[in-house]
């Protein structure tokens, strides 16, 4: 199974120490510790580790999260797995102060499996290194983003506004963004 | 055709297709660098009729956003409206009666047999022949005339519910779909001896506008863009959703990588479609067309939904970020021609103007929506 | 002033409203053409089946602005619409329509039909380096390599014709197949077993000379804009216009005379003026059909069927009805 393998190789990429604490949220029987984790969840950052989800309900299989620079090692392991990139998008967590960077692949045969790869960086000074390198595709998608947050692609090659005019110079999706 | 003699790039001229162009078939800019007739590089200029959708999903509630999913592939408008509902209903977990999702896939088929129309007359009025155009445009009057009886509406339309659809389809609905059939397999017989058997459009399209399997992985393309490649990617198949599972029905693909093969794949498909609306009618279940219970205010859980569907060019993706409240907190929309064009730039390096024009309306751009 | 000046000038004259009178309404046949291809009724509103469209379609362009862009040769800018007009009238001069409607018959009226039709290809380039706008200029290359290209085969075609005939009078070739229509040039399979194909030839080469779809590719609009008169518009667009459809005349009636029996009518019928309309007229519907049907091809397509198919095959055709000529 494509889940499996995907899931080991980018758990690869955690040291032991980080890798047991994230699967905890779903390996844990215990119904109150469960609650807690979740409302954790939902008040603080999730910590970097990688989870199996439940594909009934959210819609994909694998969700990573890594550091900005872990996140070439990530994807490049999506690449050689061969999957192709779906979309790259952003959210904006300002309570957390923190953007997220969201990759979406996905699989063309028929072992179905969705990656979502997540990375977050500082609000104040969002960057992330492009994949523009292992993925062509991902030029377009990162210029958007980098329209929608203002999040800075390190090395991407041509790095200006995609949908937003060419002297664009607010991020409309950020939650302080005003019109 | 690719370029016989080295392209120079000191000896190039810089021409503009579009934003108003006749071949972008709406408001695309390709910035072209030419040697002559040869494409020496190509960048495309998004952006002209950009409308932030994704932001109109942040500011209102989820109900309310349900119409903008019509405007973004106005050809294709019910498989959008199908993936928005689907993603809702996934994150709240609404159970859909199954009349209703029959009543979905009907809908979503039919629309995209008129999808393809579209395309069919605006591509090859691309390279030159206006008829067929006619002749397409006759056959996709049955089509709206058929979806604007029970959706009221012509293009953009906002059918699909959350928990099901708006209105139950009637009598008139299921006769003129049933005589739509035959008159589409005619049709469709037309097209092959007038447009596909065509020397001048063989000559044209095959062998030209090459991309390949690798290249749609690298730049996510999907859609009959993938399937003329060799790759049998099809969200119904892939990922089945709905109802898809219980209909019997192929899916097109062709080894050729070029426009040909992309062609051929839209026209096999408006077939495997016919087949798909036949079956549904078949098999259309009595019963509810909405839940019975269903939330009055949606309001997910808090979480990350991701749902894709196939729509008429390739896989739409929606993503929901939800932290609890009634307005969704984040609105992907993964828009098919989005990736698919991307390769346009790529793919045609070296070739001549004419082919890369047939190319791109091979790769059925719809603006609105690669600009969303 | 004499006779003789007279003469051409009421023969310039009526070839000038014959052009624009055929020009004028052939846009009608041609939409009500494009209509019954195309399962809709065509023109309807001005006039009975829409026949009022044309005049009212001419004031519309009389009456609009001609824009001149900034920036273009001005000189060039002007002459080429002129230029696009003027050869396809003077070519008229010399078609003979029956035996004796004919304005001044020429001893060598091929060699000048074809020396002004050249000058067509000029008007192209001119209002393709005049207008100051990148479309245009790829069109008009495209418009000249394309009339080189089809003006070789189209002229060894010719010459075939004008060797069994051994005369460049067009009178004295209608009058040479008016005994029936087997007699026709293209069913003179005695004189050459190979008229048919060049009948061919000369139809595919003269769809290709007026920029007539498929080979419309000066013109292509959906790559090329509008071509030579994107820039152009009101009466400078007008007389394009005019000029290409008085080239497709041109090209039929020279196809006809050429190769159906000009005036000849297969039963004696009715007077020759009419059998030479209807040939005409059969010929420009075809063009209209091949327009309403057909894909456009590429520029290296185009050129490819010219100089690798149509000139090999048009030059063996020359030598093979040589050979026949010396022999019997």
């Amino acid at each position: 199974m494509m889940t499996e393998t995907i899931k080991q190789s980018l758990e690869e990429l955690f040291p032991p120490v980080e890798t047991a604490a994230a699967p905890a949220v779903e390996e844990s029987t215990d119904q109150d510790a469960a609650d807690d984790k979740k409302k954790a969840a939902a008040t603080a950052p999730r910590a970097n580790g990688v989870i199996t989800s439940d594909y009934q309900a959210c819609g994909y299989h694998v969700d990573a999260q890594v550091a900005p620079e872990q996140l070439l090692a990530a994807v490049s392991k999506v690449n050689e797995a061969g999957f192709f990139i779906e979309s790259i998008t952003g959210v904006d967590w300002i309570a957390d102060n923190q953007l997220e960077v969201v990759y979406d692949f996905c699989r063309y045969d028929f072992d179905l499996c969705r990656v979502v790869i997540r990375t977050r960086t500082d609000r104040a000074n969002p960057e992330v290194p492009t994949i523009t390198e292992i993925y062509s595709g991902a030029n377009w998608h990162e210029r958007e983003t980098h329209d929608f947050f203002g999040i800075k692609f390190a090395g991407h090659p041509h790095l200006i506004p995609l949908l937003l005019p060419e002297d664009a110079d607010f991020h409309p999706l950020l939650k302080d963004f005003k019109a | 055709m690719s370029a016989p003699i080295q392209l120079r790039s000191d000896e190039t001229f810089t021409l503009n297709v579009g934003p108003q162009h006749p071949a972008t078939h709406g408001v695309l800019r390709v910035k072209m660098e030419m040697d002559g007739e040869y494409i020496y590089k190509a960048e495309t200029v998004l952006g002209y009729i950009h409308r932030m959708h994704e932001k109109m999903g942040e500011n209102r509630t989820y109900a309310q956003f349900l119409p903008n999913l019509g405007r973004l592939d106005y050809l294709s408008a019910m498989a959008y409206n199908h993936g928005y509902v689907l993603a809702v209903e996934r994150a709240c977990g609404i159970e859909v009666p199954e009349r209703a999702e029959y009543i979905r896939v009907l809908t979503v088929e039919l629309n995209r047999i008129s999808s393809h129309l579209v395309w069919f007359g605006a591509f090859i009025m691309d390279l030159g022949g206006f008829t067929p155009l006619m002749y397409a445009f006759d056959d996709r009057e049955a089509i709206l005339d058929i979806l604007e009886g029970v959706t009221g509406a012509r293009l953009t339309y906002c059918y699909h519910r959350f928990g099901g659809v708006y209105n139950d389809i009637d009598d008139d609905f299921i006769e003129g779909t049933k005589a739509f059939i035959p008159r589409m397999r005619k049709a469709l017989k037309v097209y092959e001896n007038l447009v596909t058997k065509n020397i001048i459009l063989m000559k044209r399209l095959k062998e030209i506008g090459p991309v390949s399997a690798e290249m749609c992985r690298r730049y996510g393309a999907t859609g009959p863009v993938a399937r003329g490649s060799g790759i049998n990617y099809d969200v119904r198949k892939n990922e089945p959703y709905s109802v898809y599972n219980e209909f019997d029905y192929d899916i097109p693909v062709y080894h050729e990588c070029d426009s040909y093969a992309r062609y051929m794949v839209r026209m096999d498909e408006m077939e495997q479609s016919l087949r798909i609306i036949e079956q549904a009618l078949a098999k259309l279940p009595e019963g509810p067309i909405m839940p019975a219970k269903k939330p009055k205010i949606i309001k997910p859980p808090v979480g990350d939904y991701y749902q894709a569907v196939e729509a008429a060019r390739g896989s739409f993706g929606i993503r929901i970020v939800s932290n609890g409240d009634k307005n969704a907190y984040r609105m992907k929309l993964r828009s098919p021609t989005y990736s698919n064009m991307h390769l346009f730039d790529e793919a045609c390096r070296g070739m001549l103007i004419a082919d890369a024009l047939a190319f791109m309306g091979s790769l059925d751009l719809v603006i609105p929506e690669m600009d969303r | 002033m004499s006779l003789t000046l007279i003469n051409v000038l009421f023969a310039v004259v009526a070839a000038i409203g014959f052009a624009a009178l055929n020009a004028a309404y052939l846009v009608w046949c041609e939409r009500k053409g494009a209509g019954f291809f195309q399962r809709r009724p065509g023109p309807t509103e001005n006039g009975p089946w829409g026949l009022l469209q044309p005049p009212v379609d001419g004031i519309k362009l009389m009456t609009k602005q001609l824009i001149i862009p900034g920036g273009v040769d001005k000189a060039f800018f002007m002459v080429a619409p002129v230029l696009a007009m003027f050869p396809a009238i003077m070519s008229f001069v010399t078609i003979p329509f029956s035996e004796n409607i004919v304005a001044h018959n020429m001893d060598i009226g091929v060699l000048m039909i074809f020396a002004f039709a050249s000058m067509g290809s000029m008007s192209l380039l001119l209002a393709g380096w005049g207008s100051r706008n990148k479309y245009s200029l790829m069109s008009s290359v495209r418009a000249v390599s394309q009339s080189i290209a089809y003006e070789i085969p189209m002229l060894i075609t010719v010459i075939t014709v004008v060797m069994i005939t051994g005369s460049m009078d067009l009178k004295v070739i209608v009058e040479d197949q008016t005994a029936g229509f087997w007699q026709w040039n293209v069913f003179a399979l005695l004189k050459s077993p190979l008229m048919p194909v060049s009948f061919l030839i000369f139809f595919i080469c003269s769809l290709a000379e007026t920029n007539r779809a498929p080979f419309d590719l000066g013109e292509a609009e959906s790559e090329l804009v509008a071509g030579f008169h994107t820039e152009y518009s009101s009466m400078g667009f007008g007389l394009f216009f005019m000029g290409e459809y008085a080239n497709i005349v041109i090209g039929a009636c020279l196809t006809t005379i050429l190769f159906l029996g000009g005036w000849g009518c297969p039963f004696g019928l009715l007077p020759g003026v009419w059998w030479f309309l209807l040939k005409v007229y059969l010929l420009i519907f075809t063009f209209i059909w091949i327009r309403w049907t057909f894909p456009r091809t590429t520029i290296y397509g185009l050129l490819n069927l010219s100089w690798k198919i149509l000139i090999p095959i048009s030059l063996f055709n020359l030598l093979l009805t040589a050979g026949l000529l010396k022999v019997f």
